[in-house]
């Protein structure tokens, strides 16, 4: 079962890193990279990584997605 | 043509990688074996990651931390030279988020201490801590877009820690013979209990408290890149 959910969790990294660098929509990029991020933060905790997890989910997951969100507003404005 | 070198490049990396498969696994060497046995009766720390980082690997630590300023030093520099850019009036935020915010704040701010007050007892440390407690102060800019965070004492905190981590190194280097060594100067402790670990977990608050303000003063500086005139007095 858990080996299961791996497995998917494994496809959702491959899917959203392949739409994330596909993607025409900037901001849905950057989403997509978040959420493969947060994703991989599970597979770190599986593997016996609690440190590791904790890194991906705070910096990977939350931090980065907000940093390359505003850069992304930000720049939109400068373009306007 | 482009596309080729890509792919090539892609392909070499790969091999590189490939080639570092067999040195996976339990045998990774002797030193790790050796942290694994000694490291609890080293530094009396429930969190072995912990030894290893701050410890075993300390120098290391220094060294990302120094990354860590240098790349934030590098953004501010950039983003605070901008003049002149368009202003966009920021929408208020809603009622919800800044309820949600205010409330989330502080639970926030007292995990991520949390965090990497106990980094020598549970997983998390100074880099994990510092994190959450970016993302408390993110809650807060996310509310009030106008409000500023007081950069001289996020300049202060910074300093502070950083030089503290290097004069506990130099102290271990007076003391224990080792630069960051953890022998002789403070008591080991108990095991699994708050004050063990010697140095350890002053070293790791030290790194939270600057892992947390590098990371705050940089969400500051994307928040508030586009300065017009005001603003940048305000901040002189």
């Amino acid at each position: 079962m858990m080996l299961a959910i791996d497995f998917v969790v494994v496809a959702v990294i491959f899917v959203a890193a392949v739409g994330a660098m596909s993607c025409k929509n900037l901001v849905s990029s950057v989403l997509l990279g978040g959420l493969a991020s947060l994703v991989a933060s599970y597979l770190f905790l599986r593997m016996g990584a609690p440190d590791v997890a904790m890194t991906e989910a705070a910096i990977g997951a939350a931090l980065t997605t907000v940093i390359f969100l505003v850069a992304t507003r930000r720049t939109q404005e400068v373009e306007e | 043509m482009k596309q080729l070198i890509g792919s090539v490049f892609v392909l070499v990396m790969g091999l590189f990688l490939w080639s570092l498969v067999p040195l996976l696994g339990p045998s990774a060497g002797y030193l790790s074996t050796y942290f694994t046995q000694h490291g609890v009766a080293d530094n009396h720390t429930a969190n072995l990651v912990t030894a290893v980082v701050v410890n075993y690997r300390g120098f290391d630590t220094l060294g990302e931390v120094l990354v860590l300023f240098a790349s934030v030093s590098g953004a501010t520099f950039v983003l605070r030279r901008r003049d002149g850019l368009p202003t966009a009036q920021p929408w208020p935020a809603s009622e919800f988020l800044a309820t949600g915010a205010r409330a989330l704040f502080a639970p926030l701010v007292v995990f991520g201490a949390y965090i990497f007050v106990h980094g020598h007892l549970t997983p998390g440390g100074g880099f994990q801590g510092g994190a959450v407690v970016a993302s408390a102060v993110l809650m807060l800019l996310l509310v009030n877009r106008d409000r500023h965070l007081p950069h001289g004492l996020m300049t202060w905190l910074e300093s502070l820690s950083g030089f503290g981590f290097v004069l506990t190194g130099l102290i271990g280097l007076a003391v224990g013979g080792s630069f960051l060594s953890n022998k002789g100067l403070m008591p080991l402790g108990e095991w699994n209990t708050l004050f063990s670990g010697g140095l350890i977990p002053i070293i790791y608050v030290l790194v939270g408290i600057k892992v947390g303000a590098e990371l705050s003063a940089l969400l500051d500086v994307m928040f508030h890149s586009t300065g017009d005139a005001d603003h940048q007095e305000g901040q002189a």
